[in-house]
């Protein structure tokens, strides 16, 4: 008994740090722009994809994936980085003073481009890969058996987290992008430089993607070039339940729609637990009815009457 | 009556120029609706009508989109829902005892009978309506991203449900038989409803409240305005809608599955509505028409295209690439959407670009002595 509750709660944290890494890369970039960037699971499926050779072909043949670890994670890092900073450069830039609807529209297409691409470079076919297929295996603390790549998982979102507090509250940059994230306009008449931060809010979305991209996929073993879809929805809720522009709240949100939907997998009766991300659902809307502002509430965002 | 009012020659053709003019907008998209039907019609291209039946499809849809987010300025992306239920609706009520038994598991009085077709859509386009006004109490009290999001939710239930609820959809499966008989001509009829009914709405004293909660939601309620009360409206004004979108689509298409009514068409649709400007009954209009005339040209270059006896081919997958990069194009060069939130001008006398909601010539024609 004990030992599945255990288990579970380890799945839970696991996936509930994937949405709160996603939604962390959401919440930086809604932060700054207040762009709500639908494309965010795009870029860490086109990161995915990275690892093979572009090929159409039903077997997949190892490209970057293919290359020793730390190779490999900067590789599919830099890519990333590139894709993000060229999203940005490309279809947001323009856009910057455009209304935030126009803004998410504008990241709907942008998914729409990223996945057709991938469709037509490497056909719809989902496709297996074997990354890192040793991490799957389980190590056994006491009685309780766990993934190693639960571990992998908690601890490297764990450590991403102390870095990116440390660079929002340490760094030059850093400390500006917290104070574009306030209000924009005025820290850039103090002197932030609005392309600079933005850059820098992508890059390091980007680097969370790829991070994602590679736990992800380590995790299901498969391509698909949907794969970003599923991720960016729930972290999307995340960012939300969590608290719109706060990004502790984007954290807590991913933990909580992540121990949510391991929980009703596991306590729902068999005939319901199909319906499961309806219970979700259903949770998150509770939520929001309570708590319309999020969990964590922003001041900057609130309507002052 | 008083006596400034009766000074004025208050002849009938006065008063038809007077209505045409109120109803200037409306009549101008469905002689434009009309119009592209006639010439598909007389072409006699099979193709081009199921394209033009779908966009009219399309155009319903967006026009039930932009009766709530249009005129409350809140980003719904749960719209799809009501599509869902008013589709799976129609199938329940049109289709064949005999098919429905292939399928379905339905109580008796839906699994034996099969229902006249007009009175069945209107109840399926009701049907949602009533969702809509139950799951809007709570739901209308949100605003902003959380309301977007909340709404969402509902889509993700209604699907999540839909999808595993064998017994009443068929579960994911795709669900066949369903009568067909939705051409141009009954797409184009609804349509302009849908036109005349939004127009009308937005005129009215709830929908000139709600533009201005839309505008400036604080004064809006200092100066009395029930911002739930007033959202609830359009929300299940604009669910009718997107159930009869739902219905016309079952009957045209003849199947239904639960995946159609997903993120694809949530995009899709909200694209056309924002691509075409969301602040007007013409921009909803237009956002349909540009989109879906984009995707067709690109459809047929990709198909193969004869310039000067040479065939231009493109490889498949362009045309999804190509209307992706063209919508950004287009939100570039205009942020506000085409129409920017203009609707079509009156072009006779008296012209000036009247904004969407035209209150200026609703009350032109009154004197404030008849108050």
């Amino acid at each position: 008994m004990l030992q599945t509750i255990i288990q579970n709660a380890v799945d839970a944290i696991s996936l509930g740090s994937l949405f709160a890494l996603t939604a962390l890369g959401i919440g930086l970039i809604f932060g700054v722009m207040r762009l709500i960037n639908f494309a965010h699971g795009d870029f860490i499926m086109v990161g995915a994809y990275a690892l093979i050779v572009p090929s159409a072909a039903d077997a997949a043949m190892m490209f970057i994936g293919a290359w020793p670890a730390p190779i490999l994670v900067i590789s599919i890092i830099s890519v990333l980085i590139v894709v993000a900073l060229a999203s940005e450069r490309v279809a947001f830039r323009p856009l910057r003073t455009a209304d935030p609807s126009i803004l998410l529209i504008t990241s709907f297409a942008l998914s729409f481009f990223l996945q057709n691409l991938v469709l037509m470079v490497y056909s719809g076919r989902p496709k297996g890969i074997p990354l890192w297929p040793n991490l799957i295996k389980p190590v056994l603390v006491g009685e309780i058996r766990i993934p190693q790549l639960h571990i992998i998982t908690i601890s490297v979102t764990l450590g991403l987290l102390i870095l990116l507090v440390l660079f929002l509250k340490r760094t030059a940059i850093g400390i500006q992008m917290r104070a574009a994230s306030e209000d924009f306009r005025m820290a850039q008449l103090l002197g932030v430089r609005g392309n600079r931060v933005i850059a820098v809010a992508f890059a390091i979305s980007g680097l969370l993607a790829a991070v994602v991209a590679l736990l992800f996929v380590a995790q299901t073993g498969t391509l698909s070039y949907k794969m970003g879809v599923p991720l960016v929805l729930f972290a999307f809720v995340a960012t939300v339940v969590g608290g719109m522009g706060s990004l502790s709240g984007a954290v807590l949100g991913g933990f909580v729609v992540g121990i949510a939907s391991v929980l009703f997998q596991a306590i729902l009766p068999a005939d319901m637990r199909l319906n499961d991300d309806a219970w979700v659902f259903g949770l998150i809307l509770l939520i929001l009815l309570v708590r319309p502002t999020g969990l964590v509430a922003v001041k900057a965002l609130q309507e002052r009457v | 009556m008083s006596d400034a009012a009766m000074d004025r020659p208050d002849t009938a053709a006065v008063r038809m120029v007077a209505v045409v003019r109120f109803f200037w907008t409306p009549i101008v998209l469905a002689l434009f609706g009309l119009a592209a039907v006639v010439i598909v019609w007389a072409s006699g291209d099979g193709v081009l009508a199921r394209t033009i039946t779908d966009a009219l499809i399309r155009t319903v849809l967006v026009i039930g989109l932009y009766i709530f987010i249009g005129n409350s300025g809140v980003l719904a992306f749960g719209h799809i829902a009501f599509m869902l239920i008013g589709g799976y609706a129609a199938a329940w009520f049109t289709m064949s005892p005999f098919k429905k038994s292939f399928a379905l598991d339905l109580p008796p009085i839906l699994a034996n009978n099969e229902f006249p077709l007009f009175p069945s859509a209107v109840v399926a386009g009701l049907l949602p309506a009533l969702v809509a006004a139950i799951v809007g109490i709570p739901i209308m009290r949100l605003s902003g991203i959380a309301a977007s999001i909340a709404t969402f939710a509902v889509l993700a239930i209604f699907y999540t449900v839909y999808s595993n609820w064998d017994s009443w959809t068929f579960g994911a499966s795709t669900l066949v038989g369903i009568p067909i008989y939705v051409n141009m001509w009954i797409a184009l009829a609804w349509a302009v409803f849908a036109m005349f009914v939004a127009y009308i709405y937005q005129q009215t004293k709830f929908g000139l409240a709600l533009r201005a909660t839309r505008e400036d939601p604080i004064a809006a309620r200092a100066a009395g305005i029930n911002i739930p009360v007033q959202r609830l409206i359009a929300f299940v004004v604009s669910a009718f809608f997107m159930g009869i979108a739902g219905v016309l689509q079952a009957h045209f298409l003849g199947s239904l599955i639960v995946n159609g009514f997903w993120l694809g068409i949530t995009f899709l649709s909200l694209a056309m509505l924002i691509i075409g400007g969301q602040r007007s009954l013409t921009g909803a209009v237009v956002g349909v028409t540009m989109v879906s005339t984009i995707v067709e040209l690109l459809r047929q270059v990709e198909a193969g295209v004869e310039v000067a006896g040479v065939i231009f081919e493109l490889p498949g997958g362009f045309q999804e690439l190509g209307l992706a990069v063209l919508m950004i194009v287009i939100l570039i060069y205009r942020p506000a959407g085409i129409m920017g939130g203009l609707e079509v001008p009156w072009p006779f006398g008296g012209n000036r670009r009247v904004l969407a909601g035209g209150f200026t010539i609703v009350h032109a024609e009154r004197t404030p002595a008849s108050e």
